[in-house]
């Protein structure tokens, strides 16, 4: 689960990580309210969506005067910021985030992750602030220093003053870098997150280290035990079906192509996904219905799918194991009917009661086209949607 | 003789009174040797009390030292079921088989230090397998977890996969060709998880009755490559390999927790040129996985 910036500054408060002053705001009025309240002569107004590369893409500006932080909240509220992570469409900004200027000496970089190798959580960090740094380990990845905390043990304070070296932190900012890592890591810990970023850290002339971007990423098993944390859910910055999907508790993610799939197991709904690819067609969504498929929980999906208008046809891959394929066959035939399928439909089923299956989809005298292998299904979708 | 477990292998369920834990207690009490192999199930709350004729203890240390069980399966709800590994581990079983999905990371962070612990101080190994994952099998002999015992057929194949679905799939491919399974282990879709790729392929290496194994991966984390670089210099079958999820977008998670590209390294492409670098025969299309590997017999 994402959350914005302004509310991973606040968790970064919360854990003693100095943050820069600054107020979320939602019209262009409170944006303007906002910049008094914080008073100053520099304000910087950024754009909240979940995505990286708001400045690239025109999404934070610097104003000199209350007039400018009016105008630019207005340019910026309610664009399509379009980001290299958001897609070509782009994603609607609905919230600002008016923050005090800030007295920039260098720009630095930070971040804590899960490290699946070493089973550690890896803290890194470089010199190279501000900038891609995917494009920093790509090309310099001497520039980045890294180290494995046990969890067990936690950041040592040895560890702590190895980052703020390797980093090259300002030398008088050392002691506070200490410090912030620290938090940092106490608060990845606390909030079960796996990922925390501060692109760029900063220290200021008088030698404050400060946060001032925040990129957050938690861990969705860990939701459960984090009220305080699913209550920064934003769900006008997630996709409208994968929420619907989630409620029937269905792992749905939309893609471009125009061929829906059905399947059961995530392993085998990307190795669908793949097959239909490899036949010539893109898949138009990754969709598992899980173990305990229902006839309900098939007909949603099918809703789902069939409200990406890209889709002309759709795949369905069962291998029943515990779930029987009759189960299967009678929730397929039910959605069908129910949602009066007009696009092509392949059906393959392996695996337990089989048999019952393919025999109530012939019965249902529904044009529905079976299929024996993976690749034989995928042929047969390909060739109906021409 | 297979690997990991057999007909002789006596097991713990923990969490063998919750809807889950029942239902496939059953199942794998009706496959094979299930009746004989099923000695003992956990439930502090429950102990001295019987399900399906299998007695409950109140913890896994009693459980073992009254029936001589060595290896565990965890059916336990998300929010206990590390401290059930930890409860498997300290009592110095074998191996513990965790087949709970949804865990914290945190937590699982938090047990396979302490197991890693525990092992540097002297103390005894425990073998874990998933979590997230459909268990292991040894074809009429023994099956411990959730996957449908009907389609597998004893013979000299392994097959290891992070996906219980694509792990079947294999399986019903390879029965299909009249090819039987030696062990068909998941090792689940969890990015902290205890047997990995490479483990399983070193146990099948080793093991006389293998003589082929389909090695299943997906999107997401070093893992494959891992065992592709120990395969080259080491292994001495044949290994056909797929990689699920060349059609993933990155920074998404594709239903398993660690099916998610974070990096350049870990896409479907760059696992499968390394496979095939290290001498797999790989294919794109996982309808043929069995096909080309009874072409290598």
């Amino acid at each position: 689960m994402k959350i914005h910036e302004y509310q991973g500054k606040q968790i970064l408060k919360k854990f003693g990580v100095t943050v820069p002053r600054g107020i979320h705001c939602t019209t262009v009025d409170d944006a303007v309210k906002a910049a008094e309240t914080l008073g100053g002569k520099v304000w910087v107004v950024k754009a909240q969506i979940h995505a990286g590369g708001r400045g690239k893409g025109g999404g934070v500006k610097v104003a000199t005067s209350l007039e400018k932080v009016r105008e630019y909240a207005s340019q910026i509220l309610g664009m399509q910021l379009i980001t290299h992570q958001t897609g070509p469409e782009g994603q609607k900004v609905r919230n600002l985030l008016i923050e005090e200027g800030a007295d920039i000496q260098h720009e630095y970089y930070v971040a804590a992750l899960t490290d699946r190798a070493t089973q550690s959580v890896a803290m890194m960090a470089s010199y190279e602030g501000g900038m891609d740094i995917e494009e920093v380990a790509h090309k310099t990845p001497e520039k980045i220093v890294k180290v494995f905390i046990n969890p067990l043990v936690g950041l040592t304070d040895e560890q702590a003053l190895t980052l703020a070296k390797g980093m090259g932190m300002n030398e008088a900012s050392i002691p506070q870098c200490v410090q912030t890592l620290k938090n940092l890591y106490t608060c990845y810990m606390e909030t079960d997150a796996s990922l925390a970023e501060i692109n760029p850290l900063i220290h200021e002339a008088d030698g404050t280290v400060k946060a001032l971007d925040a990129k957050f990423n938690f861990d969705s098993n860990a939701l459960f035990r984090q009220p305080e944390i699913v209550a920064m859910r934003d769900l006008d910055e997630e996709d409208a079906d994968e929420i619907e999907a989630s409620k029937f508790d269905l792992a749905y993610i939309s893609l471009d192509g125009n061929i829906g799939c059905l399947v059961n197991g995530a392993g085998l709904a990307m190795a669908t996904m793949d097959t239909i690819k490899l036949f010539g067609a893109e898949p138009a969504n990754f969709l598992d219905v899980g173990g305990g498929a229902t006839t309900e929980k098939v007909t949603e999906a099918f809703k789902i799918m069939l409200k990406n208008p890209k889709v002309k046809g759709i795949l369905v891959n069962i291998f029943g194991g515990i779930m029987r394929c009759d189960t299967i066959a009678t929730g397929v035939v039910a959605a069908a009917k129910e949602t009066h399928l007009s696009v092509p439909l392949v059906v393959r089923m392996k695996g337990t009661n089989e048999d019952l299956g393919k025999q109530i989809l012939k019965d249902s005298g529904l044009p529905i086209i079976s299929a024996d292998s993976m690749a034989e299904a995928a042929t047969k979708i390909v060739e109906a949607v021409k | 003789m297979s690997i990991l477990i057999n007909k002789n292998t006596r097991i713990i369920t923990q969490g063998i009174t919750g809807k889950t834990g029942q239902f496939h207690t059953e199942k794998c009490q009706e496959y094979a040797n299930g009746k004989e192999c099923f000695v003992a199930g956990v439930n502090p709350k429950k102990a001295g009390e019987k399900i399906f004729d299998i007695p409950i203890y109140g913890s896994v240390k009693e459980a073992a030292a009254e029936t001589g069980a060595t290896v565990s399966v965890i059916y336990v709800p998300p929010a206990g079921a590390a401290a059930a590994i930890w409860e498997a581990v300290e009592a110095d079983l074998d191996l513990a088989i965790c087949i709970t999905e949804g865990i914290p990371v945190r937590d699982m962070l938090m047990v396979r230090n302490k197991m890693k612990e525990k092992e540097a101080k002297g103390g005894k190994k425990t073998l874990l397998l998933g979590p997230n994952c459909p268990g292991l099998i040894t074809p009429d002999e023994v099956k411990i977890g959730i996957m449908p015992g009907h389609i597998h057929r004893k013979g000299r194949i392994g097959v290891v996969s992070r996906s219980g679905t694509l792990t079947y799939e294999a399986v019903g491919q390879l029965t299909e060709l009249g090819l039987g399974q030696s062990s068909a282990v998941g090792i689940g879709g969890d990015p902290i998880n205890g047997l990995k790729h490479i483990d399983v392929m070193k146990m099948f290496n080793d093991d006389p009755d293998t003589d082929a194994v389909i090695m299943i991966g997906e999107i997401g984390g070093p893992d494959e490559a891992e065992a592709a670089q120990w395969c080259k210099a080491n292994m001495k079958k044949p290994i056909v390999g797929f990689i699920a999820g060349v059609t993933a977008p990155a920074g998404k998670r594709m239903g398993h927790a660690g099916a998610l590209i974070s990096g350049g390294a870990d896409t479907a492409d760059a696992k499968l040129a390394i496979m095939e670098e290290c001498g797999f025969k790989v294919t794109r299309n996982p309808s043929e996985m069995a096909k080309l590997l009874k072409a290598m017999l």
